[in-house]
């Protein structure tokens, strides 16, 4: 194990670095730029690359074009410069590029609370870009896990050959603990690397209908052509309306063929549980923090969290919504409902909800308030 | 012998989806022929495009080939180049996609003085979505959004360049393919950021409501809007307007390049760290 102190955001460089990544385009935002800034500081000495681009959109068609020939790559953002990087991220799709792009989420629309906490994103990483697509995001729910799932951003991202959005939230980016990682050697056992197609009769696209694209290293005598037009299994742009439906079904199926690579979440004192609440990153310490509390007070409270939140679990939530009283079920997070809804869909149910969206986190208090109320019926 | 062409072209993609009388053709054609003069081996050289007529070229060009997003070759294009230092990427922009919507990025590919081979196939007009003015139609002109005749101040592409710290920067037209072939090649050769401006026919989408719909006319008036360097400077400011020099207007081959920049602060800091680890 390896003891530090450290932050979210520190994690994150450390771990891209650890998981492989040679390419980082960065462009400063709020509350990310720390991961930029270690990166900018530890990656020239290891002959990877770092640019700092002119706007947000150069940063991520920079790490793009580096991912395409044959780079593991990385860019940071916050809300405003995800949603000036949605088409390029709708490009990654449509060509299958891998790319881990990191979003510390403060609050939002707009401007907003640049230096605050928010969880304001989590549709806008279901569906950051226009038309059809299968986005992977994860959602890291402690200090320690800002390490462990950018690592598994890289494996994901390589694996299914499209880009993963990392979800962090102010307050997990700028938390230092004091935290232990797995050592070095044992993280490098776990790393997965892009396929490569040797055959003479190569063609990027041209693979099973639940598998990834397979984009051969640029300059290796295998000349294909990349586009982000509908395109045949060469990779060639085509009209022909049977190709362009197949393209789009496997560029879903590759993902929901493989739901169990993908899937990942927490269930905290669950089993004997009468009253559950739903949330995911940082607003899980608290939620953990009351859970503590209250079983103090012999109230049986649990915690369900997604750490993959796109595709969400929605079969485990299904099959957990009927173990309680719809009443007993609680719904936390700092926006207005973007994943009340997923959980209301998934459990078939209306649970109860509270949110906040002010820019301050939920505070473990607030949290047992609730479900006292809920708990004596107010 | 006749010269060969098909080695360096997808001949099964052929023929193009240009117009008839458009000038993509020829920049393709000038385009190999100068990758040939300087000697490249076609598995090292990756071809980027942005969205556009002119963005259709490197479908046709056989190596490892990019269509990218409107406006946004040149960022991508950097991120490849600066994976693969000694390689030899090429960047194809229309003067829409590089003018207007990828702005942004051409100053500052010109001000990196990364080692790219950008051209902008400058044709005054958007062409593939039916005649829009562009940054660079003339004023007085008619385009569908410009049916009173344009308004707008057009860009000197090479003088913004220039202005951008461009290291190479080039005007040539289609009239003359010899010529546009000399200052490809040229720009080729050159180690940094090198921008050639090419001035191209558009009979179908902005010659026929201007008076200029067969080639031959479209091709006369970029005569008429065109003088050789060499005599650009006698001329009177009147006699300048809306003319452009063509021909080399600026090459510094002492510049810094960037990956050689990178290269070097990389080799460096290991030194010290190095030392320090001795020390």
């Amino acid at each position: 194990m390896r003891k530090l102190k450290a932050s979210g955001n520190e994690l994150v460089a450390l771990a891209a670095k650890d998981a492989g990544c040679v390419f980082f385009g960065g462009y400063p935002i709020t509350p990310s730029s720390e991961v930029m800034h270690i990166i900018s500081n530890t990656f020239p000495s290891e002959g990877r690359v770092f640019i700092q681009m002119e706007d947000e959109i150069a940063a991520i068609c920079v790490a793009l074009g580096a991912s395409m020939s044959g780079a593991k790559a990385m860019t940071n953002t916050s809300g405003p410069g995800m949603a000036l990087k949605s088409e390029q991220i709708g490009y990654a799709h449509m060509a299958e590029i891998p790319l881990v792009i990191v979003n510390v989420m403060r609050g939002g629309p707009s401007t907003g609370l640049p230096t605050r906490t928010s969880q304001g994103d989590v549709l806008q990483a279901k569906a950051p870009t226009p038309g059809d697509v299968k986005t992977i995001v994860l959602v890291p729910g402690n200090t320690e896990e800002c390490y462990t799932e950018t690592v598994r951003a890289f494996n994901l991202a390589e694996r299914f050959m499209q880009p993963v959005i990392l979800l962090l939230d102010e307050t997990l980016g700028h938390m230092a603990r004091d935290i232990s990682l797995p050592d070095l050697a044992d993280v490098q056992k776990t790393i997965i690397n892009r396929k490569v197609n040797k055959r003479d009769d190569y063609q990027p696209y041209n693979v099973k209908d639940d598998e990834p694209a397979i984009l051969n290293p640029f300059f290796t005598g295998h000349p294909y052509h990349i586009t982000g037009l509908n395109h045949d299994q060469t990779g060639f742009p085509t009209e022909n309306a049977i190709l362009c439906q197949k393209l789009i079904d496997r560029q879903f199926k590759k993902v929901d063929a493989h739901l169990g690579e993908i899937e990942r979440y927490e269930k905290y004192q669950v089993d004997d549980a009468e009253y559950l609440i739903v949330c995911y990153g940082s607003v899980s310490l608290a939620a953990r923090e009351a859970v503590l509390r209250l079983r103090k007070e012999e109230m049986k409270v649990g915690m369900f969290r997604p750490l993959t939140l796109w595709p969400s679990p929605e079969k485990r939530m299904f099959e957990l919504a009927k173990k309680f009283d719809p009443q007993n079920i609680l719904v936390v997070e700092m926006n207005k409902g973007q994943y009340l809804r997923e959980v209301e869909r998934s459990m078939r149910n209306r649970p109860q909800f509270l949110s906040k969206v002010n820019g301050r986190p939920i505070s473990p208090l607030e949290i047992i308030e609730k479900l006292q109320e809920m708990h004596h019926g107010i | 012998m006749a010269y060969d062409y098909d080695s360096k072209l997808r001949t099964d993609r052929l023929p193009t989806q240009w117009c008839p009388g458009c000038g993509d053709g020829m920049v393709l054609k000038a385009l190999i022929r100068a990758i040939d003069a300087n000697g490249w081996d076609m598995k090292d050289v990756c071809l980027v495009s942005g969205i556009g007529c002119s963005g259709r070229i490197s479908s046709y060009v056989n190596c490892n080939t990019v269509h990218t997003t409107h406006g946004r070759p040149l960022p991508y294009a950097t991120g490849i180049k600066l994976m693969h230092p000694a390689k030899h990427v090429i960047v194809v922009s229309g003067d829409g996609d590089g003018l207007a919507i990828g702005g942004n990025h051409f100053i500052h590919a010109c001000r990196r003085n990364i080692d790219l081979k950008y051209i902008v196939i400058n044709n005054f007009i958007y062409g593939l979505t039916n005649s829009q003015a562009s940054p660079t139609t003339p004023q007085g002109m008619w385009a569908v959004t410009q049916p009173f005749g344009n308004i707008d101040q057009p860009f000197d592409a090479c003088n913004l360049a220039i202005g951008a710290g461009g290291t190479f920067v080039a005007r040539s037209t289609t009239l003359d393919l010899f010529k546009l072939e000399k200052i490809l090649t040229e720009s080729f050769k050159h180690k940094g950021f090198s921008f050639v401006e090419v001035f191209s026919g558009c009979p179908v989408n902005f010659g026929k409501k201007n008076e200029l719909g067969t080639p031959q006319k479209m091709d006369s008036w970029i005569d008429s809007i065109i003088v050789p360097l060499a005599k650009w400077n006698a001329l009177s400011k009147e006699e300048k307007k809306g003319r452009f020099p063509i021909g080399i207007l600026k090459q510094d081959a002492e510049a810094d390049e960037y990956c050689e920049e990178y290269a070097k602060l990389v080799t460096r800091i290991q030194a010290e760290k190095a030392k320090k680890a001795g020390g």
